[in-house]
């Protein structure tokens, strides 16, 4: 069955989270964690390393299913339907929530291939023969300018993406990932191999995306999320310990774990 | 340190003499094969069929063997990629370390052990009971299913070594198994594959025992795939079982020809790699 995509779905697409458990063989990583991610906007997920963030992150698009004895409950509600519901189409859940990881890997193919990879295969171009090609063409040139790496790469769009610098990479991945249109982008430490001028750009994109997309961004850099953050969800050793505004929880937080990771006592 | 350094020169020392001591054997073996073949390798060889039979004649060529092998191999090599493909996806994507998965790999590296003359022989039975003669048909299943191992197991292993975050990116924007199987991993892994490709053709080529009862030997070139076909490794055997020194000179120089078509498809593929490569990511 598919899941019905409506013509405003942008404006109301949040993720919901309920009572999701993830255990990896015996270890308990993610436990009882219940909480809203808000439609646009950027949702930091906060916490020290090995806290289950990334694990969390990845059950959002049903990527956790890929690591071999996982075993996780619950629910995670897109618009309202279960992701995880049984007849759910992987591949549809994966083309509306996309994902950025934290070392980029160019597929192994040219610069405009790896943009046109998504609209391909998922047949966002209806035209066929010389429309097709310049739609798609259209296609590659908005997202590698909405990712700021048109410039750099306009003149050499059929070499190959495994030529480009790391952080040049990194913007094609989100080029890459933009270009299937998702509703949701999950970005895990999506600056932890880049330099800081690449970082700082990347920074950049997704302040200048989340009008129209939700972003969720795994990072264990307190300052990005500060600087990055509309909302924040902190997770303490596989539980959620406080979410909230971003205003909220960095000036105020409720919790005492919070304060403490927060002035760097823990974590 | 004195110790360590020892050490260093004496694992060095190892290396080097093992690398000289194989490529020594080759060059022995290659001129040995040039010394005593070069001087039967006239054109006629390569251009005509066998006058006078190919056990004792002495005029004519061995273009039959040639092109019989070429059919052969080129013939296997083909059949055997068309199985060998989907099973290598369907291990590396679907079936990954499940136990069903280990029991095939085993299966196969078994039956790549097994020698080629049993394969020849249980071609040869197959054959018969389905009322076959031996045939260009027959060979080429029968290679096929010697090169099918080898094919399998060369694929699986380098596709094994895609790192999984390669996959997962494809997985990420929405691409089925299928799709990532033939437009991420075929091209991530095109050059090995390739070479997994190659050697299995060069153990089709190179092999008597398993195309003497299923293809046979003839002095004609094949004109269908029910007619026998003869083979350049079989021509070598013949011809150097034979007491006249004149015919197993010829043999020599089967053996050359059949040298020179490896080298060639080698460089080919070297060609063809250095070209598929470009995209490859590391």
């Amino acid at each position: 069955m598919q899941v019905p995509i409506s013509s405003d779905a942008h404006y109301k697409s949040h993720l919901s989270i309920k009572d999701l458990n993830v255990w990896y063989g015996d270890s308990h990583t993610l436990k009882g964690i219940t909480t809203e991610i808000p439609a646009q906007g950027i949702t930091a997920i906060i916490g020290p390393s090995g806290c289950g963030k990334t694990t969390l992150l990845r059950s959002m698009n049903r990527l956790l299913e890929e690591n071999p004895g996982v075993r996780m409950t619950g629910q995670i509600l897109l618009d309202g339907t279960d992701i995880y519901r049984r007849d759910a189409d992987v591949t549809e859940v994966r083309t509306r929530i996309g994902m950025l990881a934290p070392k980029p890997f160019p597929l192994p193919m040219s610069i405009y291939d790896n943009v046109a990879y998504g609209p391909r295969i998922h047949r966002q171009v209806r035209a066929i023969g010389r429309g097709r090609r310049r739609k798609i063409e259209g296609i590659v040139e908005r997202y590698l300018g909405a990712a700021g790496l048109w410039d750099e790469v306009k003149d050499r769009l059929k070499a190959p993406a495994s030529g480009l610098s790391t952080g040049q990479q990194q913007r094609l991945c989100l080029a890459r990932a933009l270009a299937v249109e998702p509703e949701v982008l999950l970005c895990d430490e999506p600056t932890s191999a880049l330099d800081p001028m690449s970082a700082q750009c990347v920074e950049a994109q997704l302040q200048s995306l989340k009008k129209e997309t939700t972003i969720v961004v795994v990072t264990h850099i307190l300052r990005q999320a500060r600087r990055l953050a509309d909302h924040v969800i902190f997770l303490w050793l596989g539980e959620l310990v406080e979410a909230g505004p971003a205003e909220q929880v960095f000036r105020e937080p409720r919790d005492e774990r919070t304060r403490s990771y927060l002035a760097g006592h823990i974590g | 340190m004195k110790r360590q350094r020892l050490e260093e020169s004496f694992f060095k020392i190892l290396m080097i003499g093992s690398t000289a001591i194989v490529l020594g054997s080759l060059l022995l073996i290659l001129s040995i094969i040039v010394v005593r073949g070069l001087p039967a390798l006239t054109l006629d060889m390569v251009t005509q069929t066998p006058k006078g039979g190919y056990y004792l004649g002495k005029e004519g060529g061995i273009l039959n063997a040639i092109v019989g092998s070429l059919y052969l191999a080129i013939g296997g090599t083909v059949l055997a990629l068309l199985v060998s493909l989907p099973i290598a996806f369907w291990l590396q994507l679907y079936a990954k370390r499940t136990r069903f998965a280990e029991v095939t790999r085993l299966v196969l590296d078994v039956l790549w052990g097994v020698p080629s003359i049993v394969y020849g022989a249980f071609g040869f039975i197959i054959m018969l009971w389905m009322g076959m003669r031996a045939s260009l048909l027959g060979g080429i299943i029968t290679l096929a299913f010697i090169e099918l191992p080898i094919m399998v197991r060369g694929m699986d292993e380098a596709m094994a070594m895609v790192p999984s975050a390669l996959k997962e990116t494809s997985y990420a924007l929405g691409a089925t198994r299928l799709e990532t199987a033939l437009k991420v991993i075929l091209r991530q892994t095109g050059p090995a594959l390739l070479t997994a490709v190659l050697l299995a053709f060069g153990r089709g080529i190179g092999d008597a025992a398993s195309v003497l009862f299923t293809a046979g030997y003839t002095d004609r070139i094949p004109d269908s795939l029910l007619s026998p076909a003869a083979s350049l490794p079989l021509a070598v055997f013949f011809q150097l079982g034979t007491p006249f020194p004149a015919v197993q000179q010829r043999a020599y120089a089967a053996a050359l020809i059949l040298t020179i078509i490896v080298l060639i498809i080698s460089l080919i593929s070297r060609w063809l790699s250095s070209r598929l490569t470009k995209h490859v990511i590391r």
